[in-house]
């Protein structure tokens, strides 16, 4: 029987997630007593849900020197959880900014984008914040069950309710894949905390039968959320078929939040396992760099292209984990917050050309809107040099500390197939950049070359943030602190 | 006399960025194609102050910038010159103007982007051979491969995108492993920065590859044969001004690397691989020779000539003598002005009758006698005509092989004489015998402009006063040549 007065809740630990929720439910009540006839509550709504999320990125700062955890020790709001609320805030915002118009277009109710937009988020922060199985497991089913609906959002067109379809039944397999293996981890240690679950494997306790069964199980549940081969396989179509918005969000939130979680649960609840999780790890990394990369150079849809090249980009990410160190975990973080910026500016691309009514064909899509549209050009060749690695952008420093991360815990020949790799990806992220500015335009009309102020100011910041980081990235680094605890 | 200003190597390093902004925000394209070409010209003419506040007899590094970049793993703003970078600084910015001068006379589609994009090139050259530390060079030496795959793709000829696209991705994933290597380097010695480093300390086991991982990065940037495919489709197809850079500068930013980087920091693995560099060098000059005695465009024969002269300037690197290097330091300077210089000429003759066919021209001394003298004297250079400035290294880098392993040096003396042949094949084709295709004579083909020669004059000078007066250049090669030969270890000593 627990002391109850331990049961005393300490809001402040989750205090971010708890403005996001918050948040959601006031866009949810706006929504309510928005209609056709009162437009201007329902033109609030993104800035209701952009409110949101900076109040909740400024609880992040305010806690960021009060490191606390709270519900027994299930979550924390330490350094790590923090510094992945950053990320997954800087997604839901720029998601926010390049959804204001292309929303409505595909869905009149634009009042379920937010509100999901921001329970997702919350689900993705606690994923970050979580120290207990049972926490990751409700965090997951959050953010998931959010981005289900997400993914259908665009109700008219089949690929988005097939997107929908699919993201949820493979994804409900995946969880049941993640409850199995957290039951066999709690099985084999007798707890679900990660701490204590340490603590019992590193003395040697614990039946090892259970603990690297439940451990794969584990494995592949995180590996569909962030899109590991070989449990890459609904990627690429929901990806495609989700609205782009949804789809910028997703490629950068979920990876954040699943690889915060997963670096939480191999550094705090398995670092004695270091020796049996590295190598299954490095391989999956390996074969999921490798496949990523060889099926996007086969891609004619850009946005089948931007699928597959994210998952390569897990890939690399996977990489900075397998040594196991608070560096790899540190370059993992500041890796996949670059590339939101990189990712979703791309995405946002996709959109402005969408608006424009160009379709769906790499080739058409993107022919000569160098000579129609520079500015907008410039912007997607930063974000293609950025993504396949080119100094002096972000992309290369992000790439830059994952492998160096690699190389310093003596995983040399993992960073070589790492660049071997991107030397590969380039290959693909140049198509784009020929079909720009080298080819004649195909299309005869002369697209709608106007673009959504809100739309443009994410791509200005994307954009930006994709260079500024690349010049000078020490103060950006400086924020990615692997503190577990308080 | 001196005249000094602070922070001389980053303005010349970043005025023509400066330059680049500019063009891409303000003017038309006239004004663009002016603030362009003074951009280039006042960079070059703030980089003679190198030359003004030289101190002659310092082996180490001179005019040195440091500032935190990157403090909490060890990568430093680090900058400076010595002998080995300083005219290939030089030739940069002496080069830059001119190519700019020659596209403003002949492009015309999207100039602004076309010049801002030279200049963007610009920056990252002169950062390449001034950056000291191995991230801050990365940065440079990787970045260099945008602004030149966007020349090559947007402004070349039939067959760019495919050749931008073999440029690009060749070199790319041959310095992706090199970045591997940096990341071993500095887990090895702990430093980015090569003033803190001793080679030394690195493993020899780990030097085998960590100098592989190098070797092949510069190999393909070279290109030392077997890995110079993609130079003729870069350079057949790269529009004029974009031809002369990569030959003349671009390129030796891989003989450079060698210089700076891969024999410094993995000095028992550069002696153990140096036999087997030397012997591509030498197949490569009598390869990159044989293949440019049967071209058909004239343009694609300097592209092999390149193979077969950058042959000698690695056989001179990796001869690791006093003779040899300082030769290959001097040739480096050479080749860019003399095939900057043919680049030039070819793309004059092809700006006048759009066609580089060897078969198309003949007689052209009577209807372009200024063009042909000045033809000549290139071809001279290039061949290596005592008097002129190919010869000078030449002759010293054969004498230095010649130390290190006379068979080679034998063989790859060979490819003078191969070299005489070619060129003067193609001068014969271009400009002796009889005029026979109307097209070829005085009302169709005007002689060169004064603007033409303006910037033709600069190099040929120049051709005389290397081939004439060596020492001038040898003077302030030398003491830093030294220094690298005596003891490659220890990469440099700090004068502040």
């Amino acid at each position: 029987m627990p002391d109850l007065s331990s049961l005393a809740l300490n809001l402040d630990a989750i205090l971010p997630e708890l403005i996001m929720v918050l948040a959601a439910l006031a866009v949810m009540i706006a929504d309510m007593f928005s209609s056709d006839r009162r437009p201007g509550l329902r033109n609030a709504l993104p800035w209701l849900a952009m409110a949101g999320i900076l109040l909740a990125g400024a609880a992040g700062v305010w806690l960021w020197n009060r490191p606390t955890a709270s519900f027994q020790g299930m979550a924390a709001s330490d350094h790590f959880a923090l510094t992945l609320n950053f990320v997954v805030l800087t997604a839901a915002a720029l998601a926010v900014l390049v959804g204001v118009n292309a929303i409505p277009l595909i869905n009149k109710q634009t009042g379920e984008y937010y509100t999901l937009l921001l329970l997702a988020s919350a689900g993705m922060m606690t994923m970050g914040a979580s120290t207990d199985l049972i926490t990751t497991f409700l965090a997951l089913e959050i953010f998931s069950l959010a981005l289900y609906i997400l993914s259908g959002l665009h109700r008219d067109n089949p690929r988005s309710t097939e997107a929908s379809m699919k993201y949820f039944l493979l994804g409900a397999f995946a969880s049941a894949f993640f409850a199995y293996g957290a039951a066999l981890l709690y099985g084999a240690s007798g707890s679900t905390r990660y701490d204590a679950i340490g603590s019992v494997l590193s003395s040697g306790q614990g039946d090892p039968y259970l603990l690297y069964f439940g451990l794969g199980l584990l494995i592949a549940g995180f590996g569909f959320k962030i899109s590991l081969v070989p449990f890459h396989m609904w990627t690429p179509d929901v990806y495609q078929g989700a609205p782009t918005p949804v789809t910028a969000f997703m490629s950068a939130g979920t990876k954040a939040a699943g690889f915060a979680a997963l670096i939480r649960l191999l550094l705090v609840a398995l670092p004695a396992q270091q020796a049996t999780w590295a190598w299954p790890l490095a391989i999956i990394a390996v074969i999921t760099m490798t496949l990523g990369n060889l099926a996007a150079l086969r891609q004619s849809s850009l946005k089948r292209m931007l699928a597959y090249s994210s998952i390569a980009h897990a890939g690399y990410v996977l990489v900075a984990l397998v040594p196991g160190t608070a560096e790899g975990a540190n370059a993992a973080l500041f890796y996949l917050f670059t590339y939101a910026f990189m990712n979703i500016g791309a995405f946002a691309i996709v959109i402005a050309l969408e608006q424009a009514h160009e379709d769906d064909a790499l080739r058409n899509r993107a022919a000569s809107i160098a000579q129609r549209w520079p500015l907008l050009a410039l912007a997607m060749g930063l974000f293609m040099f950025s993504l396949s690695g080119m100094p002096p952008l972000a992309g290369f420093f992000g790439k830059f500390f994952v492998f160096k991360a690699a190389v310093d815990g003596g995983w040399t020949w993992l960073a070589a197939i790492g660049m071997i790799n991107s030397a590969i990806g380039v290959y693909y992220y140049l198509r784009v950049i020929v079909t720009m500015y080298f080819e004649e335009p195909t299309a005869e009309s002369a697209p709608d070359r106007r673009m959504w102020p809100a739309l443009r100011a994410g791509l200005v910041i994307t954009a930006a943030l994709t260079v500024v980081i690349g010049l000078y990235p020490s103060p950006w680094m400086g924020l990615f602190r692997t503190t577990f605890g308080g | 006399m001196s005249f000094s200003i602070p922070y001389l190597l980053s303005i010349i390093t970043f005025l023509p960025l400066l330059g680049a902004i500019v063009v891409a925000v303000w003017g038309d394209d006239a004004a663009k194609k002016q603030t362009a070409l003074i951009f280039s010209l006042v960079t070059f003419a703030v980089s003679l102050l190198l030359l003004v506040n030289w101190q002659d007899g310092v082996p180490g590094m001179q005019f040195l910038e440091e500032a935190a970049w990157f403090p909490e793993y060890g990568m430093t703003y680090l900058m400076g010159v010595d002998g080995i970078s300083l005219f290939l600084v030089l030739l940069t910015t002496l080069l830059m103007p001119i190519a700019i001068y020659f596209s403003n006379l002949y492009v015309h589609e999207q100039a602004g982007l076309y010049l801002g994009l030279m200049l963007l090139l610009e920056t990252a050259m002169i950062g390449v051979f001034l950056a000291l530390d191995l991230v801050l060079f990365f940065v440079f030496f990787e970045f260099s491969l945008i602004p030149m795959y966007l020349l090559i793709g947007k402004w070349g000829g039939a067959n760019r995108v495919y050749a931008a696209l073999k440029f690009f991705v060749y070199t790319f994933a041959g310095s992706a492993l090199m970045l591997v290597a940096i990341l071993v380097v500095y887990f090895n010695t702990g430093a980015f920065n090569l003033l803190e480093m001793d080679g030394s300390r690195i493993a020899p086991a780990i030097q085998t590859w960590a100098f592989l991982a190098f070797a092949l990065a510069f190999a393909i940037k070279v290109p030392i044969f077997p890995f110079h495919t993609w130079l003729p489709d870069a350079h057949v197809q790269a529009p004029t001004a974009g031809s002369i850079i990569l030959a003349g500068v671009l390129l030796k930013m891989g003989t450079y690397g060698y210089l700076r980087f891969a024999i410094p920091l993995f000095p028992e693995a550069a002696a153990r691989f140096g036999p087997w560099i030397a012997g591509l060098a030498v197949i490569g000059i009598l390869y990159g020779a044989l293949v440019a005695l049967v071209q058909k465009d004239v343009k694609s024969l300097v592209a092999y000539s390149s193979v077969a002269h950058l042959g000698y300037v690695m056989l001179g690197v990796v001869a690791l003598n006093q003779q040899g290097v300082s030769g290959a330091v001097l040739q480096m300077v050479n080749h860019g002005l003399s095939t900057g210089a043919l680049f030039l000429m070819v793309g004059l003759l092809y700006e006048r009758r759009h066609t580089r066919m060897l078969d198309d021209f003949g007689g052209l001394w009577q209807s372009v006698p200024v063009f042909c003298g000045f033809f000549l004297v290139v071809i001279m250079s290039s061949a290596a005509l005592p008097g002129l400035n190919g010869f000078v290294g030449e002759f010293s880098i054969l004498l230095g092989a010649y130390a290190a392993w006379p068979v080679l040096a034998v063989l790859g003396a060979l490819g003078v004489i191969l070299a005489a042949w070619y060129l003067l094949t193609a001068f014969r084709h271009i400009a002796q015998g009889p005029l026979t295709n109307p097209q070829n004579d005085k009302a169709h083909l005007p002689d060169l402009r004064r603007g033409e020669i303006a910037m033709l004059l600069p190099l040929v000078l120049l051709f005389f006063i290397i081939g004439l007066f060596p020492n001038l250049f040898l003077d302030k090669i030398n003491p830093s040549v030294e220094s690298l030969v005596q003891n490659p270890a220890i990469v440099m000593k700090v004068e502040r």
